[in-house]
C-alpha cells in the first residue's frame, strides 16, 4: 500500500481488491452461505485470474444524494453489472448506547428518540415498554395511555412511509412524487406537533404513560388529516402504479427470497415483500393491537415494487387503525398513578413541600428499577425494533441496547444488488429505506 | 410480551425435584420477567443454535449483543453452578411458526474474550457480531470479516466496555503524523 493510498483509505473496513479475496469470500458474495450448489461453488472458486482483473471498484457515498444520509457503498463492477457490494457504515456514530448508560430511565427516551429520526415515537415506545417490563408495571398502564400511544405510533408510521414514498420517488426521478410525499408528511407532522409540541424527537411516550393528555380539538385535527391524505393516496396510485417507467424501474429489481430474508435477519416490509406475513402487531401484540382490525400486507415477488406497494398499502392500514382508535379512545388517566414513576401534578407542587421534594428527586435522581434484564420488540415502519435493557437496581440502565431494523436490513443490500445494474442500485437502496441515525446510533 | 406459555411443559421431562435446576434442550434455563433465557457454554453455543434452527424452528437470529459486567454489583440471575464472567454475549432468537422468543446468554471470560461465530448458522449475524467486536473487543472465531464497523479503523479501545471513560477523549486526527 502506498503512502497516498493509506492516507485516503479507511483500512480494512473497506472492500478489498478481488485478487486478495479468498475463495470463501467469493462464495459469500454470491450467497453461497444461503443457497449455492457445490458445482457452482467450485466453478466460482477458481475463476481465472484474467477474468478477475476486468472489474472496477466504485465508491458510492457517503456524500451521495440517494444514499439516505451517510451510507457508503463500495461496489465492484464488471461493466455496468454489480458483482460485490460492501456497505461501510459508522459515519453517524455518536455512541448513543454509551450515552444511554449515563442517562436515567426518565431521561432515556430523550436519547433513544433521536436514533430513528423518521419514526422517533417507536424508539420512545420500545424504551418505555422495556423499562415498564423491568419495573413490572406493564399491565398497570392506563387504558387511555395505551390508546394514545397507538394513535401516535400509527400517525408516525404514516409520516414515515410518506417520507419513504417521497424519497423513493426522488431517487428514481419521479420528482413530483417527492413534492407530494413531503407535502402529506408535513400534514401528519403538523398533527404530531399539535399533540406533542414537536415535529420530531417528541420525547412524548415515557415510562409510565405519555407526557400529556391529548389537546382540545385533537379529534377534528386527526379527521382532517385522514380525510386529506386518503384521496391523495389514490392520486399516488394513479401517478405511480400505472406508470410504465415506474414499473420498469422497480419490478423484478432487487429480488430477495423468503429464505434469504429470514437467514439475513431482515424484518419489516423487506420480509413481508417475500410473502412472509410477519408483523409483530399481529403475531405478538403489544399495546392494544389485538383490539383493532387491520391487515398485514404481503408481497409475492420480493422485489422493489412490492416493497413500495406494501408501504403504500400500510399507510392505508394505519389510517384504518387510526379511525378505529378515534372510536375506541377511552377516558381516564394518560399516565400511571404510581408515585414511584410519575411526578406529582403541577398544582400539587405549589401547595405541598413533599410534592416539591418528590418532583425534584424524580427529576434529579430518577426512579430505581429492579435488577434484571429484558428484551422487548415492537414493529417499527422499518421492521423489528428491539430494546435490550440490563438494570443493576439503580436509576440508570446498566446497559441499553437498541436493535435497529435498518442496521440489520442493510445486510440484505449485497444480496439484492448482486448481478443487477448500477442504475438499479439507487432503487434498491431506496427500497430498503435505511435511516442512518438508527444504523450507526 | 414474548410470553412462553409452554416453558414449564417443555421442561417437564427433566423434572426430578424442586432443587433440580431447570433445563431445556440440555441447557440450564432461567426466567427473566416471563422471558425464557438459556445459558449455554461457549462450546455448546453453535450446536445449540443450529439444533434450535433445524429442529425447533427458531429460524431467525434477531439480535446479537453483549454486556460488560465489570462494575455490576447486583445479583446476576444465573443458573446454579454457573459463574458469571466479565462479558456476556446475548443472542435473541425468534420462531415465526411458534411465535416464541428465546434468549441465549453466553459467559465470556475477560482473559480470553472470544466466542464462536454464528455466521455459519445465521448469516444475518455478520454485522451484529462485528458491532460487538467493535464495541466490546470480543472476537468471534470463524467470522469471515472481523473488523470494526461503527468506529474508525484506527480507534483505540472498545467504547462500550465499562472501563472505557465516557468523556475527555483526545480528539483524533487522521493521517497527520508530523504536521510541520
Amino acid at each position: 500500500m502506498t503512502a497516498t493510498e493509506s492516507y485516503f483509505s479507511e483500512g480494512t473496513q473497506e472492500m478489498g481488491p478481488r485478487k486478495g479475496a479468498s475463495a470463501a469470500e467469493l462464495l459469500r458474495e454470491s450467497g453461497a452461505v444461503l443457497r449455492l450448489s457445490e458445482a457452482e461453488a467450485a466453478r466460482l472458486a477458481d475463476l481465472p485470474p484474467e477474468e478477475q482483473e476486468q472489474t472496477m471498484i466504485l465508491n458510492m457515498g457517503p456524500q451521495h444524494p440517494s444514499t439516505h444520509g451517510v451510507l457508503r457503498l463500495m461496489l465492484e463492477l464488471e461493466g455496468e453489472t454489480i458483482l460485490r457490494t460492501k456497505p461501510v457504515i459508522g459515519y453517524l456514530h455518536t455512541g448513543m448506547e454509551k450515552t444511554g448508560e449515563v442517562l436515567t430511565y426518565a431521561q432515556g427516551a430523550t436519547n433513544t428518540t433521536r436514533m430513528d429520526y423518521a419514526s422517533p415515537l417507536f424508539n420512545e415506545l420500545v424504551f418505555s415498554l422495556a423499562t415498564e417490563t423491568l419495573l413490572g408495571i406493564q399491565d398497570d398502564i392506563p387504558e387511555r395511555a395505551q390508546w394514545i400511544r397507538m394513535l401516535l405510533c400509527e400517525l408516525n408510521r404514516m409520516s414515515s412511509h410518506l417520507l419513504f414514498l417521497a424519497t423513493n420517488g426522488m431517487d428514481l426521478g419521479a420528482v413530483s412524487m417527492m413534492i407530494y410525499g413531503w407535502r402529506e408528511r408535513e400534514e401528519t407532522l403538523r398533527l404530531l406537533e399539535m399533540i406533542t409540541g414537536l415535529r420530531m424527537n417528541h420525547n412524548f411516550i415515557r415510562p409510565g404513560g405519555v407526557a400529556a393528555d391529548l389537546p382540545d380539538g385533537w379529534r377534528d385535527a386527526v379527521l382532517r388529516v385522514l380525510d386529506l391524505v386518503e384521496p391523495r393516496l389514490d392520486e399516488y396510485e394513479v401517478l405511480m402504479n400505472g406508470q410504465p417507467i415506474w414499473r420498469e424501474r422497480l419490478q423484478g429489481v432487487g429480488v430477495i427470497t423468503a429464505e434469504e430474508a429470514i437467514a439475513l435477519g431482515a424484518t419489516g416490509p423487506i420480509l413481508r415483500s417475500t410473502g412472509v406475513p410477519w408483523d409483530l402487531r399481529k403475531e405478538q401484540p403489544y399495546l392494544r393491537y389485538d383490539e383493532v382490525e387491520f391487515g398485514v400486507v404481503v408481497g409475492a415477488h420480493g422485489d422493489c415494487f412490492d416493497r413500495y406497494a406494501i408501504r403504500l398499502a400500510e399507510v392505508r392500514e394505519s389510517m384504518g387503525i387510526v379511525r378505529q382508535i378515534l372510536d375506541k379512545m377511552p377516558k381516564g388517566d394518560y399516565r400511571i398513578q404510581d408515585r414511584k414513576v410519575t411526578p406529582p401534578p403541577r398544582a400539587r407542587i405549589d401547595e405541598s413541600m413533599e410534592a416539591l421534594i418528590h418532583h425534584f428527586k424524580l427529576f434529579t435522581e430518577g426512579f430505581k428499577v429492579p435488577e434484571g434484564e429484558v428484551y422487548v420488540a415492537v414493529e417499527s415502519p422499518r421492521g423489528e425494533l428491539g430494546c435490550y435493557l440490563v438494570s443493576d437496581g439503580s436509576s440508570v440502565p446498566y446497559r441499553m441496547h437498541i436493535r435497529g431494523p435498518s442496521f440489520v436490513n442493510l445486510q440484505t443490500l449485497p444480496h439484492m444488488l448482486r448481478g443487477g445494474m448500477i442504475a438499479d442500485a439507487v432503487a434498491v437502496i431506496s427500497s430498503v429505506d435505511p435511516i442512518m441515525g438508527e444504523v450507526d446510533r | 410480551m414474548a410470553e412462553v406459555p409452554d416453558a414449564e411443559e417443555a421442561a417437564a421431562p427433566e423434572e426430578g425435584g424442586r432443587d433440580e435446576p431447570e433445563t431445556r434442550y440440555g441447557v440450564p434455563v432461567t426466567h427473566s420477567r416471563g422471558q425464557v433465557v438459556l445459558h449455554p457454554t461457549r462450546e455448546q453455543l453453535v450446536d445449540l443454535v443450529r439444533m434450535l434452527r433445524d429442529d425447533e424452528d427458531f429460524r431467525v437470529c434477531v439480535d446479537v449483543t453483549a454486556v460488560d459486567y465489570l462494575t455490576y454489583e447486583a445479583h446476576r440471575d444465573l443458573p446454579p453452578g454457573m459463574t458469571g464472567e466479565r462479558f456476556e454475549v446475548v443472542v435473541n432468537l425468534l420462531s415465526h411458526r411458534r411465535r416464541e422468543r428465546l434468549r441465549l446468554r453466553v459467559q465470556v471470560p475477560a482473559d480470553d474474550p472470544t466466542c464462536p461465530s454464528l455466521f455459519d448458522v445465521h448469516p444475518g449475524t455478520e454485522a451484529m457480531e462485528r458491532e460487538v467486536y467493535d464495541m466490546f473487543g470480543i472476537t468471534f472465531t470463524g467470522h469471515p470479516d472481523m473488523s470494526r464497523i461503527l468506529m474508525p479503523e484506527d480507534w483505540e479501545g472498545h467504547p462500550l466496555r465499562k472501563d472505557y471513560p465516557v468523556g475527555m477523549i483526545p480528539v483524533q486526527f487522521k493521517g497527520v503524523q508530523n504536521a510541520r
